[in-house]
Formats: structure tokens, C-alpha cells, sequence
């Protein structure tokens, strides 16, 4: 009987395409692996190798590759999803961290910490289609959902580089507060909300017709008996409708929920240590943070803005993509 | 073809992000007093001829970078000296345009250039660590980045007191270096309710330190000269000559962890230091510099990284515009080290956290969990503004 259900659960992915069975996939810093979880049973199904220190992590539009940036050996790394086998890597420059996959599947755009560069890639042809000089330490990106611009913030300069994604030239900059980490775009592409690590806030930044933007408020960060320094804001997720943003907060262990209307903050989760980057299921109803201190994910429950259980994961998970 | 394509992105955002864009051509200054010096105990230490310039190198290229799209252009001046020319370089310098000058140079150095600099010049202090010169010898025009011994010390003293080792055993030189090296010390132990059990000197008698036999008769002389002592926690070295305290922590007589000038140390940064990002610091040093980062060059990067960001948010290199927001509540940078720096109104004193290592990794980074400051956790490392007996800032 338990053999009949492993082949059904085997033959059934195969059948029915991926809808059945969602998979989280962690990206493990230190570890260097990757982590899969189901997000239905909340197991983790396997941890495969990675390439040395995975940071970014995406998946293409439709969800049988996944993209990671290995950024010690100066690569992106490719990963069929259903078997983890290896396919060839992509050219990605020096030391990719971050990086944003454009909504129809290619290119990608990858952020190269150490060369003020973004690399924009083919997937196809596994060929470097343009560097794009930015600021020093260019980390977050993020594409809006009409695709014509590309965001990148600079860590030491401090800026959000909005890049056209014809051109691939700096159409317009926005300086920020301290070491900018995520950029996060809300589903119809009128606000772009960035983090901003050590200043400790989250910009808001209303886009106009021609794509780009100024800020128009920073949402701050106070919760009772944590000292104001550890709220370090870094990933970013927005619901499809708006309503709610999600911050995760790093050493403070936290992820703030706002009111997407009014960009108030509304509560404080508690969740794992340090927590660094997160991704929704696609059905939005679970939200999956990246805790890299206490090596576990913190799954929380969408809808009621609970955190509804953790799960151990590799040595310092980083980021976390999702497929459905 | 990299260059190019900048050259050619540095038009474009002249063109398109130009919104607060003004042209501002910034110059600084990095003026490095040289002194004669014995080799270090350590070869690892040894000085190298970019001391502090490789770091001004790395800031003025991300100062530049940023400043490319707001149509702001840096650059860098250097000079090293020997103390006798150091008067004559600083005018050179201002008298080129330079008002943004970083020295490195000890405490009465600094003084006569900053007050021959007046208001020609803003000085920013990357070398003296002399608490005295945020204190009743504080200067209008200088801002202090490099952390003072009160800094560094009280770092120490809230590591001991955290791990519960509050009973120390106070050696220190005899050079006057270290013997105000040893009063921060002592500072520091009343200040965190440490106590200093029981003190001894250190002879410097001069003579060959790195002879072949060396360690022979360190490990035969250094346990001899320590023995004897009352019941201590750990052993407090204050050694701002490098004379002994390097060899201290395994050749003691009563063995005990070592903290200060030996064993375990404060420092403003550490080319092992991977922390908050500094990774990314590490490997862009690296690759200009062609070795491993100094505190000298994290300080002087760090300077005019301080100038750069006030330009970057002003719009201006004026001295008395960039003081202002620097000193003002609106200045924040980040520096790798988990927290924004800022500066302190009062003296000039840069907050920052500090490191504490063995040479190899981070061991902590103080100020430690629970010593906590109605301003800022950083401002219980060093002299406070209501003991301070700086006056040059409040007079404004």
C-alpha cells in the first residue's frame, strides 16, 4: 500500500503538471544547497548541492528551472525542478547576489556586488548581453510588471538606479536612506517600495506615466523592548491586490505587516533569527521568510497574519523561490 | 570597453538624473605623518608604503561612482612626510584647494596642523587615538573618525564584564602612550564596575625584540615577571608601544585570557571581519589594494566616505556646510558594522561600534547587550557629553 501511494505520488506530478505539488526551495548561504520543502505537507523532500555560497534564488515563468546565484564561483547556477539535476549555468559576472528574471522568462538581470555592475543575461543563449554600470554594491532588483523598467539599489550609494529595459541604460536615480537591500514593485506597478537596511526604513516611491518616481513617504519600524538599531529592514513582499506588504526585519526577528493603502504598519510577527528574504506560495496564502541565524523558514498564514510553523532548513538559508 | 560604457552612463545620468544634480568638484586630502619606528613585533604588521592610502583610493572610487550620477567629481590628494614637513604639506594642500583633509599623525601633530589649518580646512583625525584630543584638547575643525582609547578600552571593559570576569590584572608600558593607555584602562574598569586588582609596569628597556632566540627568553623571562599575583580574572595589557603584550597570553604564570594590547583586541575593523556586509568591503579593498585592509585604511576610508556622503545629501563641499550636516541629527552611514555611524555634536567623536578579534576572527563586537545609553548604545564606548571637557563645539 505504501508502495502503491510513492508511485502514485511519483506518476501524479508527472500527470497532472506541477499544480499538485508546490515546493519551496531555499537557498542555503553556508551550506551551499539548496533545500526543497513541500508546501503542502510542509516536508522537506530533498537538499541538493548548490555551487558555493547560493544567495539569489528564482524560478523561471513556468517553474521548471530555478535560478540560483552562486556567488562564489561567479555564476548562476540552473536546476531542473522536478529532478534537481544540474543544467548548464549561466554567465552572470563577478559575484551575483540578487537578480530578477523579466516576466516573460529572459532575460535575466543580476546584480554583481562587487564590480557596480548589472549583468544582463540570455537564459537561452547562456550569453551576456550587457553590463550596465550603477552604483557600489548594487544589490536589490526588481522589474516592473509592464517590464519596461529594471531597479537596482546600490548598497553604498545608497540609490535606486532605474534602468530601461530597451536601452538598458539609468533613465532616472532615487537616493535613499542607508544600505538599500530589496526593491519591491506592488502588482499594477504605481508604487515601488525599498528597504533600507541600516537607515532602518522602507521607502515608498510613487511611479508616475514615465516609470519613474520620487518618495512620497518612509514607513519606520518600533517595537517595545527591541533596540531600534536591530530593526534592519531587508526582503520585501507585496500581495497581487496591494493590500498588504510584508518586511522582514533581520536581527530583530520580525516581520512587519503594513496596510498597503495607507503604508501603516499594522503588526509585528515573530519568526525565526535573522530573517532575510521571503516568497509567497503562488496561491498567496502562505508567506515563507528565510531565517539565516536559527537555520530554519518561518511559514506564515497570509490571510491571518499568523506565523504558523517553522521548518529546518540548511545552514544559513538566504533566499526562498516557489513554485506551484 | 567597462570604461567606456561608465563614461558613458555617467553622461546619461547627467542627462536624465539630474534632478538635484549640480556640478561640485570635491578635494580631499590624505596627509600621513610618517615617524621613525622600530619593526613591529609582528612581521605580519609591518607597515605598508599605501598605509591609509589604499583606503582614501577605495572611498574616492565609491564617492566617485556615486557621484557620477549627481554630477558630483572626488578626488584624492596624498602626501607622506616626515614630522618636520608636515607643516609645510598641509599649507601645499590647502593652498591647491584641498579643504577636506584626512591626517594621520600622532596627537601633537594633529593639534598644530589643525590649529594652523583654521577655518581653511576641515581635519578629519584618522591616526591619534589620544582620548585628550576629544576631550580638553578638542578642536572646532576636526572630526574625529578613528575611535579614541576611551572608545576602544571601555569596548574591552563591557566584553569583561559581560563574560562576568570582573577582577583584572593591569600590566602596562612605560612609555607615556602607555601609561595614558593604562588610565583608559582604569577608566574603563571604574566606569563598568570592573576592578583592577592589582597593577604592574612594564619596563621598556629598549634592545632587540625579534632576535632569533627570542621567544627563548620571553618564554623563560615574561612567566617570571608575572607570577605572584593575587587571585584575577583575566590579565588587562596596555601596551601602546608593541613592546610585550603580544607575547603575554601564553606565557603567563597563572594562566588567564588576555584582553587590550594582547590577546584579545578592540579594533575599528579586521580584514577577517565578515559581518553586516563586510565582506563585499573586504574583496573590493583587496582587489585595489593588493592586501589585506589596516584600521589606518578602514579609518581614512571611512573619513571620506563621511565627506561623501555630506556632498551626496547637500549638494555642496563647502567646510562650514559639510561640518554642519555632518554634526547635525539628519547624518547617518553605514560602515559595515551593523549599525549606522553618526557623530557626536559635542566633540566630534565619530560613534561607531568596536570590533573585538585575536587576530584571526571576530570575537565580539562591543558595545555588548544590556549596556544601554538614553542617546544611543554606542555612546557607552568613551567619553560621554556629560563628563566631557571638549568646549570648541558648544561655543556655536
Amino acid at each position: 500500500m505504501k508502495t502503491l501511494a510513492t508511485a502514485t505520488a511519483l506518476i501524479l506530478p508527472l500527470l497532472a503538471g506541477p499544480a499538485l505539488a508546490g515546493k519551496a526551495f531555499v537557498s542555503n548561504e553556508r551550506g551551499n544547497t539548496v533545500t526543497v520543502i513541500d508546501t503542502d505537507s510542509w516536508e522537506v523532500l530533498a537538499e541538493f548541492a548548490a555551487g558555493n555560497r547560493p544567495r539569489g534564488i528564482t524560478l523561471s515563468p513556468d517553474g521548471t528551472r530555478l535560478y540560483v546565484c552562486a556567488s562564489d564561483d561567479n555564476l548562476v547556477r540552473v536546476f531542473d525542478t522536478e529532478t534537481y539535476e544540474e543544467l548548464p549555468s549561466l554567465p552572470s559576472g563577478p559575484d551575483p547576489e540578487l537578480f530578477v528574471l523579466h516576466p516573460s522568462g529572459n532575460p535575466l538581470f543580476i546584480a554583481n556586488e562587487d564590480d557596480n555592475l548589472v549583468t544582463v543575461t540570455d537564459v537561452e543563449t547562456r550569453t551576456v548581453l550587457e553590463e550596465i554600470p550603477v552604483g557600489v554594491e548594487p544589490e536589490g532588483m526588481a522589474i516592473s510588471p509592464d517590464a519596461a523598467i529594471v531597479i537596482n539599489t546600490s548598497e553604498t550609494t545608497n540609490m535606486a538606479h532605474f534602468i530601461d529595459t530597451e536601452t538598458y541604460e539609468i533613465v532616472h536615480n532615487v537616493l535613499v536612506d542607508q544600505r538599500p537591500r530589496y526593491a519591491e514593485y506592488t502588482g499594477d506597478g504605481s508604487k515601488l517600495y525599498v528597504s533600507s537596511e541600516i537607515g532602518g526604513t522602507v521607502s515608498v516611491i510613487e511611479i508616475g506615466e514615465d516609470g519613474t518616481g520620487e518618495i512620497a513617504r518612509k514607513i519606520g519600524f518600533e517595537v517595545a523592548g527591541v533596540l531600534p538599531e536591530w530593526l534592519q529592514p531587508v526582503g520585501v513582499k507585496v500581495t497581487q491586490d496591494g493590500s498588504r506588504v510584508f518586511v522582514a526585519l533581520g536581527p530583530a526577528n520580525r516581520v512587519a505587516v503594513i496596510d498597503g493603502a495607507t503604508d501603516e504598519v499594522l503588526d509585528y510577527l515573530l519568526v525565526g533569527q535573522r530573517v532575510w528574504q521571503m516568497a509567497f506560495t503562488p496561491d498567496e496564502r502562505y508567506l515563507i521568510t528565510t531565517n539565516g541565524n536559527s537555520n530554519d523558514v518561518s511559514v506564515i498564514d497570509v490571510a491571518a497574519e499568523e506565523v504558523v510553523r517553522s521548518i529546518p532548513v540548511g545552514q544559513q538559508p538566504w533566499g526562498v523561490a516557489v513554485t506551484d | 570597453m567597462k570604461r567606456l560604457a561608465h563614461a558613458l552612463a555617467l553622461g546619461f545620468a547627467m542627462l536624465f538624473g539630474a534632478d538635484m544634480a549640480a556640478a561640485v568638484e570635491v578635494r580631499a586630502a590624505v596627509l600621513r605623518v610618517d615617524y621613525p619606528a622600530l619593526a613591529p613585533i609582528s612581521r605580519f604588521e609591518a607597515r605598508p608604503d599605501d598605509l591609509g592610502f589604499a583606503g582614501a583610493a577605495l572611498a574616492t572610487e565609491d564617492n566617485a561612482t556615486t557621484g557620477s550620477f549627481l554630477g558630483h567629481g572626488f578626488e584624492t590628494a596624498t602626501r607622506a612626510v616626515p614630522p618636520e614637513e608636515a607643516g609645510a604639506a598641509l599649507e601645499d594642500l590647502i593652498a591647491a584647494g584641498h579643504a577636506h583633509i584626512a591626517i594621520h599623525a600622532r596627537a601633537d601633530d594633529l593639534l598644530r596642523l589643525a590649529d594652523a589649518a583654521g577655518e581653511r580646512a576641515l581635519i578629519y583625525n584618522v591616526g591619534a587615538r589620544d582620548t585628550r584630543l576629544r576631550d580638553a584638547d578638542c578642536r572646532a575643525n576636526v572630526l574625529h573618525v578613528t575611535p579614541s582609547a576611551a572608545m576602544l578600552a571601555d569596548a574591552v571593559a563591557q566584553f569583561a564584564v559581560w563574560k562576568r570576569w570582573p577582577d583584572w590584572l593591569l600590566v602596562h608600558g612605560s612609555n607615556p602612550a602607555d601609561l595614558a593607555l593604562a588610565d583608559d584602562y582604569r577608566r574603563a574598569a571604574a566606569k563598568f564596575g570592573a576592578e583592577i586588582v592589582e597593577e604592574r609596569l612594564f619596563e621598556d628597556t629598549g634592545g632587540a625584540r625579534r632576535t632569533d632566540t627570542g621567544h627563548v627568553l620571553v618564554q623563560r623571562q615574561l612567566p617570571v615577571f608575572m607570577q605572584g599575583a593575587g587571585d584575577h580574572d583575566v590579565v588587562v595589557a596596555a601596551d601602546a608601544s608593541d613592546v610585550f603584550a603580544p607575547y603575554l597570553p601564553f606565557h603567563l604564570w597563572t594562566p588567564r585570557p588576555v584582553l587590550g594590547s594582547g590577546g584579545l583586541r578592540p579594533a575599528s575593523f579586521h580584514p577577517a571581519h565578515e559581518a553586516w556586509g563586510a565582506t563585499q568591503f573586504q574583496r573590493r579593498f583587496e582587489a585595489q589594494a593588493g592586501r589585506y585592509v589596516r584600521e589606518a585604511d578602514y579609518d581614512t576610508w571611512l573619513a571620506l566616505r563621511v565627506l561623501g556622503e555630506a556632498v551626496t545629501r547637500t549638494g555642496t563641499a563647502g567646510i562650514a556646510e559639510v561640518r554642519d550636516y555632518v554634526l547635525s541629527d539628519a547624518f547617518e552611514l553605514a560602515a559595515f558594522k551593523g549599525v549606522p555611524v553618526t557623530v557626536r555634536a559635542w566633540n566630534g567623536q565619530l560613534r561607531q561600534p568596536v570590533l573585538l578579534h585575536d587576530g584571526r576572527i571576530t570575537v565580539s563586537v562591543s558595545p555588548q547587550e544590556g549596556f544601554l545609553h538614553q542617546v544611543s548604545p554606542l555612546d557607552t564606548l568613551g567619553i560621554d557629553a556629560p563628563e566631557s571637557a571638549c568646549t570648541a563645539f558648544a561655543e556655536e
